[in-house]
């Protein structure tokens, strides 16, 4: 067996090329903040119909994908899996990184984004923001405890195990918070649903441990060091097993909601009638980013090979990304019922399907948010010892 | 000798320096109506705390007949442009903008309040209450006249 | 220079303070300089929470063709609905047409100001509140724009400023990137109106569709009114206890 050695990214004309892409990226994004500001959001796509949009799907993608991106490093503390334990310091980092450009997203769309202050001097707790906003912050203190206790030297080894258990129980506490922003909205016809909380922590599942994969078969091509392909094999069947899991959630929403006619005309417009909402779930959510990379990852051999991991990695955030799109925006196009019985019109778009097209400066904002939270990776991996000289399968160790 | 030109030299530069600092000092421009009893160093120290609390008492409690109210501030502090009309926020002579720019600090209650006196209609003179409406009337038309 | 006070002295607030006790004062020396006014209607007309707001509608008496209401609420507080999705509306006429029958008719919607307000649950700052009085509010002192209360509104009564505007009027005071609302007219009750903008018009065009008033008082139009005649409130199966009732819908 290897001794882990984990060392700084070199610098590379590569390391700080990608470092030089994703500012542009970040620039952009802060630009559009600013012009955002200025202007107001009548520049953007929303509107009073559409309140939230494209922003608070990445936002709530990337908030959502950071829980999951510490998988592998609960794998390797909490349950004890040996071979997962080299990847726990990048699993820590990531997860950090993506909570840090999911919430910059979040709070740069806000209407008033110069009062950031005030959600830390004034508390409501009966909101489920507030929380989320103690549950954010908290869990970035917790995974960098957690990374600190993996990183120092001398430490007792139940330092580790009680850090990572704590991130751990950590994050399915604040994903439970994600998903109860939806849940715990009575209003709407597609929220109000105790199926959120566990649905968006299966869902974390699945996204961060393709981002994970993504990052980790990417950061170790470009600085020519080893990943093994059985560790990449092990990981890639515990995603596929996290679609399975994702896609049952996803099948009791539905069936919950079909069962109850109270809920027909939200299912009818998803499932059926939703056009756009339609596709996304069917084709992207579903097929794209469900049926296709479970079969390809539960094959014996094509679930074997780099380059098939990677693109199901891809079809996985594209299939989350959609699904939170379809939850997101595709339940405020449905319009609000506040007349059960009756059809209804107004000049204030009652009882008519809400448009939506996005603006392009929302998606800027949007992938600045990604650019972020890479560029916060890849920083973290140059001056810190996070990943290590070699992941090769030398050091998973062999099934007992 | 080399002590009395040092010294000569820290005088010179202070009359210099107090010189300039007079000439970029805020102008200050004059108020209409009463004076504050409390006097104008106390409001110019306190004026956010005021500010905060009697727009809390307002807001949530709908105690209207507060001391501090930003409708009685803009009208008494009402300053006129060329044309006669009182400025807006927008305007560099703006009397919170005069001291506020000065020390770079950044004010956004004319985001969503009006920055220029209410209009003299009849809904805003029962918003001032009766008793002191003909104070604010006339505290307006000498504004005018200014 | 002589600074007299460096930090706000205690009086200062209290006296303030005392105002929410609600009794009449005199003009009262509480120290040398400070002089207390004798506030007579301010404290009268502060939220009071014996007090609970509310307007009952009758979509019987509210013609089609009418929108005064909508027309006075915005002369009143300066909100311009001009057709794009962006424009807020505060007030709305909304007609309704029964699926089964085809029987048709309107009515005003606004801010339902409920006793159990999920807005006002949602706010991560506390900007949604509601007074003692029973009227839901932004404060937008406070609000950071982040519209999670529009999301939670059934009625969707919010809206949210998508730009800047100027001129808004003393007494409602408005701005980019907040969230906004029926306010039941705060000013015109705290100064002792005792009814609304969209009421006052309802009344002058003879249609009187509308009674605004204090339901907790059995003796207010409003509370006989809802007494005597069958009234519903909305979506009453989600246990909100609106202030806004209906009848004839």
């Amino acid at each position: 067996m290897e001794r882990i050695i984990y060392r700084e990214l070199k610098s590379t004309p590569k390391v700080w090329g990608l470092l030089a892409v994703l500012a542009v990226f970040i620039a952009a994004a802060g630009a559009v903040v600013l012009y955002v500001e200025h202007y107001g959001h009548i520049v953007t796509g929303m509107d009073n119909q559409i309140v939230w949009g494209l922003p608070h799907v990445f936002a709530i993608f990337l908030i959502v994908a950071a829980s999951g991106a510490l998988n592998v490093a609960s794998i390797g503390s909490v349950f004890g899996k040996v071979a997962y334990k080299p990847m726990a310091r990048l699993s820590a980092l990531l997860a950090i990184a993506l909570l840090v450009g999911g919430l910059a997203v979040l709070v740069l769309d806000l209407g008033r984004p110069d009062r950031l202050i005030v959600t830390m001097t004034n508390f409501n707790f009966t909101s489920i923001f507030t929380w989320n906003i103690l549950l954010y912050t908290g869990f970035m203190v917790i995974v960098a405890v957690y990374l600190f206790t993996q990183m120092a030297r001398g430490l007792p080894s139940y330092a580790v195990k009680t850090a990572g258990l704590a991130a751990f129980i950590w994050r399915l506490i604040l994903t439970t918070g994600t998903g109860s922003i939806f849940g715990w909205l009575v209003a709407r016809q597609a929220y109000d649903a105790a199926i959120m909380a566990p649905l968006f922590i299966v869902m974390s599942f699945a996204t961060g441990m393709a981002i994970f994969l993504l990052v980790v078969m990417g950061i170790t091509r470009m600085t020519g060091r080893a990943f093994g392909p059985e560790l990449r094999t092990r990981l890639a069947r515990l995603l596929a097993i996290f679609i399975a899991a994702l896609l049952y959630f996803t099948t009791v929403q539905h069936l919950t909601n079909l069962y109850a006619a109270e809920h027909w005309g939200i299912e009818a417009f998803i499932l059926r009638d939703g056009g756009i909402y339609t596709f996304l779930f069917w084709g992207v959510q579903v097929l794209m980013g469900g049926f296709v990379p479970m079969a390809i990852l539960f094959h014996p051999r094509l679930g074997k090979q780099a380059a098939m991991v990677v693109l199901s990695s891809f079809l996985v955030i594209a299939g989350g990304f959609a699904q939170l799109y379809v939850i997101v925006i595709g339940g405020q196009a449905y319009p609000l019922d506040i007349f059960p019985g009756y059809e209804i019109s107004s000049s204030f778009a009652d009882g008519v399907i809400n448009s939506y097209t996005p603006s392009i400066l929302e998606l800027i904002l949007g992938l600045g948010g990604v650019a972020l939270a890479l560029a916060i990776t890849m920083i973290g991996m140059k001056f810190l010892r996070i990943l290590p000289n070699s992941l090769s399968d030398a050091n998973v160790t062999p099934k007992i | 000798m080399k002590r009395l030109f040092i010294a000569t030299l820290v005088l010179f530069g202070l009359a210099v320096g107090m010189t300039y600092a007079a000439s970029v000092y805020p102008e200050i421009p004059k108020a209409t109506g009463e004076p504050h009893p409390e006097g104008n160093e106390y409001w110019r120290i306190n004026h956010m705390d005021l500010l905060r609390h009697d727009r809390d008492l307002t807001v949530r409690d709908g105690i209207r007949d507060t001391d501090a109210s930003l409708a009685g501030c803009v009208t008494c502090h009402a300053v006129n442009g060329s044309d006669g009309q009182p400025v807006t926020f927008k305007s560099e002579d703006y009397f919170c903008r005069v001291c506020h720019d000065y020390v770079a600090v950044r004010i956004d209650c004319f985001q969503c309040h009006n920055s220029i006196p209410p209009k003299m209609d009849k809904a805003s003179l029962m918003y001032k209450g009766k008793t002191e409406t003909f104070e604010v009337l006339l505290a307006y038309i000498e504004g005018l006249s200014k | 220079m002589n600074i007299p006070d460096l930090k706000l002295k205690g009086a200062e607030i209290h006296r303030r303070d005392v105002l929410k006790g609600g009794a009449a004062l005199a003009t009262i020396t509480l120290a040398p300089g400070v002089t207390l006014m004798a506030m007579g209607n301010g404290v009268a007309a502060a939220a009071n929470p014996g007090v609970r707001w509310g307007l009952l509608i009758d979509a019987g008496k509210c013609p089609s063709d009418c929108s005064a209401c909508v027309t006075a609420c915005s002369d009143e507080h300066g909100w311009e609905n001009n057709g794009l999705p962006t424009d807020p509306q505060w007030i709305r006429k909304v007609t309704l047409r029964d699926k089964e029958t085809g029987y048709e008719n309107t009515l005003p919607v606004m801010c339902q100001h409920c006793e159990n307000p999920p807005c006002v649950d949602v706010c991560p700052t506390g900007a949604s509140f509601k007074r003692e009085d029973g009227i839901v509010l932004v404060d937008r002192h406070t609000c950071i724009g982040c519209r999670y209360c529009m999301m939670a509104c059934p009625f969707k009564a919010r809206s949210f400023l998508a730009e800047s505007i100027t001129d808004q009027k003393p007494y409602s005071p408005r701005g980019k990137g907040t969230v906004e609302g029926c306010n039941m007219c705060v000013h015109k009750l705290d100064r002792g109106d005792g009814t609304t903008a969209c009421v006052e018009a309802c009344k002058a065009t003879g249609y009187n569709a509308m009674i605004f008033g204090d339901m907790n008082d059995p003796e207010s139009d409003i509370s006989k009114a809802l007494a005597s005649y069958p009234s519903i409130e909305l979506r009453a199966d989600l246990g909100l206890n609106l202030g806004v009732r209906y009848q004839n819908i």
